[in-house]
């Protein structure tokens, strides 16, 4: 007879062995599936997890798929480890490329050509500030109101793809792209700078990777991160230490509304150098889960992050290769997260086989 | 032929044994105390009773016959019955509702009522069953758990500290009621850690501790000494308490009136007292009378205190955060240890931080090294047991957390130290710990005041009384001449008003119709 019994204290090794077991068990299911489609299982296996690394050019597609996601989940991190429960990284993602782009369109269409390394931070700047902005409105109808930033976050997400579109279709399409709609291109000025030529990698890695150490930091070195996860984890408590409920609040949604808008700018001049009405493919969503599976820490989040990316090119190479349907990738994620939630019970808890001897005492 | 017995009953946790080996007989009409401190095993040992939970090894007999209690209907089935410390009651329900929700369906409301009449009667339990038992004060709301065990006729009732929610007059009220049920042949298992009560109560003591019977002895022929020596292992340590000079005025609390938050909170009103420098001042008061709400007020976590009601040195600090009056001096330590006092997830070196912020820089840098530095002095200094400075503060047992978090704020030397519940949970040696150290900070002229349920600790460390109930301060008595009797009294809200001699109707009680009656119970 198998039974769950409280462990004395959390397993630290579970918790770092949790998400692995999940990935294995998402892989078994995965394999299933593609039995249930038809398809070989190995290679469909294949196309998920090897071939994304296969050769260079794969590898730095999963690294700019990774940018934004891991840009996005530190912040999101920063802000549940504070029990501020912002879902709408896609939104405020969505304002980052709106803002960012419409910097770099602003640029483009006056004819101004800037140096780089004054325009780049400029588009940045903006898309920063954009997702800022969207995160303030959660944070204000929280704030003044008590109205709940899971639902305010995740209903402004929409209303940023309406935005997004209004704009594309209309004040910003391009007069010159046959009715598309879509923005002009961007000046090259404006482009983030090629990491590896050859590919599309931009220098927006090693600005996240300059990001998780900064987030790191942020989070166990200084003492305004410190007091943001005291109001996470025991409200009264920090109370009672005189944190201010209200400042993390702010703190928490700032630092992920405006990283968020920073991935936003940096897909918009890095990866689409335009904006359509596709800018967003659910980054701020997938983003979640990559959070999640990197146990809220900033060096998990760089392997999860990467792992994520990995699934949603072998998403799209399953598409051309076997013919899978593309919802497929979503359900990989949606699995991979339940079985990681699932798998977490064994952080608190384990399993305890009672053997017919002792049950009969 | 006994009552109960148990045999060789073993219960082992996860981390700890919590029963080990352990003997009990319960004779027919007896009150039978189980001493012991906390976690020594006196739940467990309920809960195995009571069929909550089951026992890994050993014999339970029932009326001499051996019983396997599977789960909590088959002990009231044989005629078990158990009033838990924590009520589980329908506030808006009525009390006799209450007693019908709790019983088989096959009486009528009526009925009931008529029948927790007779109960009332025949037991002296004052309670009137079509009251909504959110109108009722916590002396009345244990009557009505007391009455709806009584209705199923019980052969064992057991009582899990009933009387820390009492006062001293509402405690003998209850003695009343006990010694007569046991009169008619119901045994009593009364569960409690206070020593005088059990020598005055019960004809039969178990002492556990940790998870072993220490001694079964007549509590009536025992001396607190010896008792408490089967309890601990020793004698309590004896507190020296020094007559010293009270100096300036530190805490100057004037009109303090706070409206309270939510239906079941208390109203402060017109609160005023103060503190001075090198003496204890004690708050009395039966729970729930304003003691959280006042506690809330003064640490700063309840921002809403009239500006010039709280005087710290003369300086207002009403409107101050509780980081800015920590800063003038200001340490509290809260009632609740996890998710108040202490970070449950959080190690003891996080937990430093709560409060002390020395080793963080100007730019809000923490000094990692320093923390844990800190951490590992509190841990010597106070004597707490945990695996080191890294460990979770859920870890801990409650009265090594306690002397963490004491310890934290005693530390950082304040000018003025609140208390709430200084040894509440906490363990005969480590609460003399903790009340030596408040006494030496009293005579180091820090200004101390402390709020406790228990009396005893109140008369063993203050210098001054005072005593909240409704909501409302009564004038201030040196312990030296208050007797128990008489705080018990002003524990109802009657105390002499402050220019007169007659006693005075509190006026605030017409805010509360019902808030006398509450107290007295």
């Amino acid at each position: 007879m198998l039974r769950l019994e409280a462990r004395p204290q959390p397993s630290k090794l579970m918790s770092l062995l949790s998400p692995v077991l999940a990935l294995v068990l998402t892989a078994l299911v995965a394999a299933l599936l593609f039995l249930a489609l038809g398809k070989d299982p190995v290679r469909g296996l294949g196309i998920f997890f090897v071939e994304p690394l296969s050769n260079l050019r794969q590898v730095s597609e999963m690294l700019l798929k990774a940018t934004p996601l891991i840009t996005i989940a530190l912040g999101l991190a920063v802000c549940y480890r504070s029990n501020v429960w912002n879902i709408g990284a896609e939104g405020q993602f969505l304002l980052g490329v709106l803002a960012g782009g419409g910097v770099a369109l602003w640029l483009t269409t006056q004819g101004i050509v800037l140096p780089k390394i004054v325009a780049v931070p400029l588009v940045l700047l903006g898309g920063v500030l954009g997702g800022m902005a969207w995160a303030a409105l959660t944070a204000l109808l929280r704030d003044k109101f008590n109205a709940s930033e899971i639902l305010v976050s995740l209903m402004l997400v929409y209303v940023a793809q309406q935005l997004v579109n209004y704009m594309v279709f209309g004040p910003w399409k391009d007069p010159a792209g046959f009715n598309f709609p879509q923005t002009k291109n961007f000046d090259a000025s404006t482009w983030m700078p090629n990491l590896l030529s050859g590919t599309r990698l931009h220098i927006g890695f090693v600005v996240a990777l300059v990001l998780v150490a900064l987030t790191w930091v942020f989070m166990f070195r200084l003492f305004r991160g410190y007091q943001l996860q005291v109001g996470g984890l025991a409200p009264a408590a920090a109370r009672y230490a005189g944190f201010s409920a209200s400042t993390s609040l702010w703190t928490a949604l700032m630092i992920s509304g405006g990283l968020a808008g920073l991935a936003g700018g940096m897909e918009a001049i890095g990866t689409f150098k335009q904006i359509t009405p596709h800018v967003s493919t659910g980054l701020g969503f997938t983003a979640i889960i990559v959070c999640f599976v990197g146990r809220l820490h900033p060096v998990g989040i760089i392997f999860a992050g990467l792992l994520l990316s990995m699934m949603v090119i072998g998403g799209e190479l399953g598409q051309s290769r076997l013919g899978l349907p593309n919802a497929l990738t979503g359900v990989f994620q949606g699995l991979l997260l339940v079985l990681l939630l699932a798998c977490d019970t064994l952080i608190h808890y384990r399993v305890r086989v009672r053997s017919a001897l002792a049950a009969a005492h | 032929m006994l009552r109960l017995e148990l045999i060789g009953i073993s219960k082992q946790y996860p981390a700890v044994r919590a029963n080990d080996n352990v003997n009990l007989k319960v004779q027919p009409g007896e009150i039978h105390a189980v001493l012991g401190e906390n976690g020594a095993g006196k739940s467990t040992m309920m809960k195995m009773i009571y069929g909550a939970v089951r026992p890994d090894e050993g014999e339970i007999r029932w009326n001499g016959e051996k019983v396997d209690i599977r789960n909590p209907q088959q002990a009231r089935a044989l005629g078990i019955s158990m009033v838990f410390q924590h009520f589980s009651l329908f506030d808006t329900l009525t009390a006799a509702e209450n007693v019908w929700l709790g019983l088989d369906k096959s009486m009528k409301l009526p009925e009931i009522t008529q029948r927790i009449a007779q109960v009332s009667k025949d037991y002296g339990l004052d309670v009137e069953p079509l009251r909504p038992v959110h109108s009722l004060s916590v002396g009345e709301r244990q009557r009505v758990e007391i009455v709806r065990s009584l209705l199923t006729s019980p052969k064992l009732l057991i009582l899990d500290e009933p009387t820390s929610v009492l006062t001293p007059q509402a405690v003998q009220k209850l003695f009343v009621t006990l010694r007569k049920l046991a009169a008619d042949g119901c045994s009593i298992l009364y569960i409690s850690h206070k020593l005088d009560e059990i020598r005055e109560l019960c004809t039969n003591c178990t002492v556990l501790r940790g998870g072993k019977v220490t001694g079964t002895v007549d509590p009536r022929t025992e001396s607190n000494a010896s008792l408490s020596k089967l309890m601990i292992g020793a004698e309590p340590p004896q507190l020296q308490h020094k007559a010293t000079k009270a100096g300036e005025v530190v805490l100057a609390v004037k009109g303090l009136s706070v409206p309270k938050l939510d239906q079941f909170g208390s109203t402060l009103s017109d609160i005023a007292f103060d503190v001075r420098a090198g003496e204890i001042v004690g708050v009395a008061g039966v729970s729930g009378n304003g003691q959280q709400e006042l506690m809330a007020a003064l640490s700063g976590e309840d921002p809403r205190g009239p500006a010039g009601s709280i005087k710290l040195f003369g300086k207002d600090i009403a409107s101050h955060s509780p980081r800015r009056r920590r800063k003038e001096g200001l340490h509290f330590v809260p009632e609740e240890r996890l998710g108040r006092g202490a970070v449950p997830m959080m190690s003891l070196s996080q937990n430093t931080l709560l409060t002390r912020t020395e080793a963080v820089s100007g730019s809000g840098w923490i000094h990692s090294g320093k923390v844990d530095l800190l951490a590992a002095n509190l841990i010597s200094r106070f004597n707490v047991k945990a695996g080191g400075t890294g460990a979770a503060a859920k870890s801990l047992s409650g009265g090594n957390l306690q002397k963490f978090i004491v310890g934290r704020e005693i530390d950082a030397n304040p000018k003025l130290l609140i208390v709430s519940q200084p040894t509440w949970g906490v363990d005969v040696g480590a609460a003399a710990l903790i009340r030596g150290e408040l006494l030496k900070l009293r005579d180091a002229g820090c200004a101390l005041l402390i709020v406790s349920e228990e009396l005893d600790e109140l008369f063993e460390i203050a210098d001054r009384l005072i005593v909240i109930a409704q909501g409302r301060m009564s004038p201030s008595i040196p312990a030296a001449e208050a007797t128990i009797e008489r705080i018990g009294e002003w524990m109802s809200g009657l105390w002499p008003a402050a220019g007169g001699g007659a006693p005075a109707m509190p006026a605030a009680a017409s805010a509360n119709p019902t808030g006398v009656r509450h107290a007295q119970a």
